[in-house]
């Protein structure tokens, strides 16, 4: 059986499931709640997030993914009465810890939303307003980290001619990849993706998923998203979550084909969810 | 027919019937006063109407040039103070005290303030500036133009901000934009053919206020620039005009009466224009 798993790899199709090595944690979660209120919405969570690893986060709709991913960059401080305790690592920088400045984490750990959020600006303005927020450049230099970004984003060609054009002209695809050229460009270490693509055509969501595996090559991802192909097809990990709770988090590889818990298995099977 | 469908059919009719009579009894004021406006005014402007003062009794010469210098001098001064402080307390409504219980408080109180009379305003500053300053003045005028219109400036730019969508904030802080930064860059910019509107509306409301000006500006025959001291203004002249015994004066109310009105219409219409801007992009 070995054998023949290795000679359908060599024949170029599907990619080997083999597993990952371990790769140095970057965001390390222990014993993470989180409470909108009253309401306990994230219950004892216990993860890493591997260093140029992309994890997928998938579970049915309210199960907490996306109110995990927004603890990693503390957007939920935005909003009166939310709070998380236990401990949530950045390398070595406590996330959670209230006199962290929570600038300074967002320039490190930046988001791309469900909906496209280009700026009321033009295209090139939507790139350089972050970068100068924190560095100071020349005209030509910034024209260049410009271009840099939009490249990133798989966006450049389709732009190149038209920079001085209202973001809000482009697609919603190409205005989703703006946003994550606008990510890039101010070079956080992890990047959060919260359903990039639920509001996006077939062909714009491929361009997406094309661009966060060469993305993974430089930066630490966690994607939520609610389409487990998607899942299987851009992560390295996943997480299933379920109720508030992380039921599974494994290789995406044994996620999909071996779950370990009735419930994993039920929802990747679509009996619920 | 279907005898359901077809009383449905006539109370469509009914009701379409009273909504289109109402519309046009409201119309056709309208209509009329333009149109009288337009008959006993248009007559009586000419070059003189801008570059000659109010007459003295008995004239059969002269012009508003004075009342309408003082009727932009405290329009301007009166927006220039009262949009500033609308558009800081409107942003703090829709953005920083969104979650307070202070914010439905202000909110209230600046919905009286936005309904109150402007002669109660005019009274205000009257017994708040004019009595103590011992004199009517235009600077006096210009504050009670100010009042009214911080409470419109308020209410447009915490309506126009609250339609910025959040996720909008959400996608700028997540690029690390301190609040003021986000809300500078990004959410005025966003809504800032609505905050002109909001300034524009607001101009508007003040350009033809007649009873504030009576208690604080009051009126002045002659050329004045000097803020201590009484001002000429389009609305109390022609409210004083209107009165008089003499023909010219009247003449020149009606010229007046026309010159605020066209110019409450542009604004009006500038308004309308950046508000389709808004909505199409």
């Amino acid at each position: 059986m070995t054998d023949l798993s290795v000679s359908v790899s060599n024949a170029g199709g599907p990619v080997p499931q083999v597993a990952l090595p371990e790769a140095a944690p970057k965001v390390t979660a222990r014993g993470l709640n989180f409470y909108y209120g009253e309401h306990h919405a994230l219950k004892n969570i216990n993860l890493t997030l591997g260093t140029h690893r992309v994890t997928a986060f998938i579970g049915p709709s309210g199960c907490g993914k996306s109110t995990l991913l927004r603890i990693f960059n503390r957007m939920y401080d935005l909003y009166p009465g939310q709070r998380a305790t236990g401990q949530l690592l950045l390398d070595q920088t406590n996330i959670l810890d209230p006199k962290l400045d929570l600038n300074l984490l967002r320039a490190r750990v930046g988001m791309v939303f469900q909906k496209p959020t280009p700026f009321p600006m033009t295209i090139y303005e939507n790139i350089a307003f972050g970068i100068r927020l924190y560095e100071k450049i020349s005209k030509s230099e910034m024209d260049d980290r410009v271009e840099k970004a939009l490249r990133g984003g798989a966006l450049w060609n389709e732009v190149k001619d038209k920079l001085n054009a209202s973001g809000l002209s482009l697609s919603g695809g190409q205005q989703q990849r703006l946003c994550i050229a606008r990510t890039v460009a101010v070079r956080p270490e992890v990047i959060l993706f919260d359903e990039p693509c639920s509001a996006l055509d077939p062909i714009s969501t491929a361009k997406i998923e094309e661009l966060i595996q060469e993305l993974s090559e430089d930066y630490t991802i966690a994607i939520v998203t609610h389409n487990m192909q998607q899942a299987a097809r851009v992560s390295d990990k996943t997480a299933f979550m379920y109720l508030g709770e992380l039921i599974e988090f494994d290789d995406t590889s044994k996620i999909f084909t071996s779950p370990r818990d009735r419930r994993t298995q039920d929802y990747i099977t679509g009996r619920f969810g | 027919m279907n005898p359901i469908y077809a009383s449905r059919r006539r109370n469509d009719i009914i009701i379409r019937g009273l909504c289109m009579g109402a519309a046009l009894f409201g119309v056709t004021w309208l209509a009329l006063i333009l149109f009288t406006l337009f008959y006993n005014g248009l007559s009586g402007i000419s070059l003189a109407v801008f570059t000659q003062d109010t007459p003295p009794p008995g004239s059969t010469e002269g012009g508003l040039r004075n009342a309408i210098i003082g009727s932009i001098i405290m329009t301007v001064i009166g927006v220039g103070i009262g949009a500033p402080l609308g558009l800081f307390a409107g942003t703090y409504l829709a953005e920083y005290g969104k979650h307070d219980k202070l914010t439905s408080v202000i909110r209230f109180i600046n919905d009286i303030l936005l309904s109150a009379p402007s002669i109660i305003i005019g009274l205000f500053i009257y017994g708040a500036i004019v009595v103590p300053m011992g004199g009517f003045s235009a600077f006096a005028g210009c504050l009670a133009l100010a009042v009214i219109v911080i409470p419109v400036v308020v209410r447009t730019t915490e309506d126009m901000l609250g339609l910025v969508p959040n996720p909008l904030r959400e996608a700028a802080s997540a690029l690390g934009l301190p609040r003021s930064l986000v809300i500078r860059r990004i959410a005025y910019r966003a809504a800032r053919s609505g905050l002109i509107t909001g300034v524009l509306l607001a101009t508007a409301r003040i350009a033809g206020e007649t009873a504030p000006l009576l208690f604080t500006a009051l009126s002045n025959q002659f050329f004045s620039l000097n803020l201590t001291k009484t001002m000429a203004n389009l609305p109390v002249t022609i409210n004083n005009f209107v009165q008089s015994p003499y023909a010219y004066w009247k003449e020149l109310a009606w010229s007046g009466a026309l010159l605020i009105t066209l110019t409450v219409l542009a604004l009006n219409i500038g308004a309308r224009i950046l508000g389709a801007e808004r909505t199409s992009k």
